[in-house]
């Protein structure tokens, strides 16, 4: 019988996913410029306050970035996967379903490595970011944010029928956890039943992980947070499997 | 021995509250060219769907080369090209032939070999989304050849061809029966009846008739398919 986990058709899907977006040339240069630019804003808004404003929200920024990005691009990609046809050709094949989300992910977790390479490096020699912890764990944490947007973004282009359908999911799913991760407001001080909706919410651990690189946290705290976001990216995965159907009504 | 590669028996499907195909029964042997003939809305690409094992069933049983339709044996071992071209617009005909290829588990001669064989070795290296629609069609038809199938279900394949290009696909619809394969094409251009060695007329989720082009022509005492089909019709209306 076929294996769980077929690392040819994984590979081809994670090259077929990467070459078609170096044939966007357009797509590409954003997804690389955009969060060094958003960054520079950051910075710049920061510059004639005194403290270090960008230290304290850089590193929040390192982590919402690459989660909405492929969260977006990954949900419009899809979409177009299951309403090209492609997807069910794909599904008549012998094709599993972990092949073709695992092909997804290491492709976005590609590419979120190299764009999360270029935002902290950035950021730290040009930003004068200051980090106690190991610059690396950034990057780390920066790659399992974008997977969990892989994740999620593969998982509601399911109950989308349009892109402009899939692109509203951003403000119903990505807006709340933005708001909740304790960017605005420490996430113990907010009301008690918004602390515990956003202990459930897995972006306030990318963001905790990435602070506590940032600030003086222990690797054990930051190793903690991460993990939590590993696994909330697998069962979202998981999730994402039962809506690839080999067969519809 | 039995040489039959498919076996329906019973096949009811129901979708969305309405029964689409009503309890049909037929097999399809290895060698033909079968033509799926009938008007648009009588059901043929959900039936071609079911064959295909995408298309979930209500009752009866579908049997693809002694296996249920849409076992995972049976995965590699089919060509299916659905009327939407089903191949990525923004790859070029090489890099769509050469993805499915590597997700089919054959080699890269292959993807030189279809290229040729739906004539657009001309175009491999032109990004599909500025092919025009036949050459797309082509391109989807390519991907179902790859894996050299046992079973070939095309639905409506022909569809925006010039005549040239449809007379040398049905060519090869020939010769991949003469090779031992079953060919299933579903159309709703009767002229098209001619090129096939069994047809299946269908209306309604219904298979009104089943034979060769010639002998339908007999049975009705018509010319063309066409009329042939009309008397078929107004037959079972009458009765």
């Amino acid at each position: 019988m076929n294996a769980l986990l077929s690392p040819r058709a994984t590979a081809a899907v994670t090259t077929r996913v990467l070459t078609q977006l170096r044939r966007d040339h357009r797509t590409l240069a954003m997804l690389m410029v955009l969060p060094v630019a958003l960054l520079a804003l950051l910075w710049w808004m920061f510059d004639a306050v005194p403290g270090d404003g960008f230290s304290r929200l850089g590193p929040a920024l390192l982590a919402l970035i690459p989660f909405t990005v492929m969260f977006l691009v990954t949900s419009v990609t899809t979409l177009r996967e299951r309403t090209s046809g492609t997807l069910e050709r794909l599904l008549a094949m012998p094709m599993g379903k972990l092949d073709f989300l695992m092909g997804y992910a290491i492709a976005f977790g590609l590419v979120a490595a190299v764009q999360s390479a270029l935002a902290v490096g950035v950021s730290l020699w040009l930003f004068d970011l200051t980090i106690v912890g190991n610059a690396w764990l950034l990057m780390v944490v920066a790659v399992l944010d974008a997977i969990l947007g892989t994740a999620l973004g593969l998982f509601v282009s399911a109950f989308a029928r349009t892109e402009f359908q899939a692109v509203q999911f951003m403000p119903a799913l990505v807006f709340p956890q933005i708001l909740l991760c304790g960017l605005f407001i420490a996430r113990d001080a907010m009301p008690g039943a918004l602390g515990a909706v956003s202990d459930v919410l897995p972006l306030s651990y990318g963001v905790d992980a990435m602070q506590g690189v940032a600030s003086s946290a222990g690797a054990g705290a930051v190793w903690h947070d991460a993990a939590v976001v590993a696994a909330y990216a697998v069962a979202v995965l998981a999730l994402g499997a039962l809506t690839l159907r080999r067969q519809s009504d | 021995m039995m040489n039959n590669l498919v076996d329906v028996q019973g096949l009811t499907v129901v979708r969305g509250g309405t029964e689409v195909l009503h309890d049909l029964d037929f097999s399809v042997a290895a060698g033909e060219v079968t033509g799926l003939l009938g008007p648009s809305g009588g059901g043929k690409t959900t039936l071609l769907r079911a064959l295909v094992g995408v298309q979930r069933i209500t009752a009866g049983s579908v049997q693809v080369l002694g296996e249920p339709a849409g076992s995972a044996s049976l995965r590699s071992r089919i060509g299916y090209v659905t009327q939407q071209a089903s191949v990525y617009d923004d790859l070029t005909v090489a890099e769509n032939l050469r993805f499915f290829a590597r997700v089919l588990g054959v080699g890269d001669s292959r993807v030189e070999e279809t290229v040729r064989l739906v004539a657009l070795g001309e175009n491999r290296d032109q990004i599909v989304r500025t092919l025009s629609g036949g050459q797309r069609s082509r391109v989807s038809l390519a991907v179902a050849l790859l894996g050299e199938p046992r079973l070939l279900v095309l639905d409506e394949p022909t569809v925006g061809l010039d005549p040239v290009l449809r007379e040398e696909l049905w060519q090869t619809f020939h010769s991949l029966a003469n090779a031992g394969a079953a060919v299933l094409v579903s159309s709703h251009v009767m002229d098209e009846a001619a090129r096939c060695d069994r047809l299946m007329l269908m209306r309604a989720g219904r298979i009104i008739a089943d034979d060769t082009p010639q002998r339908l022509r007999e049975r009705t005492g018509t010319t063309d398919i066409e009329h042939a089909f009309l008397a078929l019709v107004r037959a079972e209306e009458a009765a």
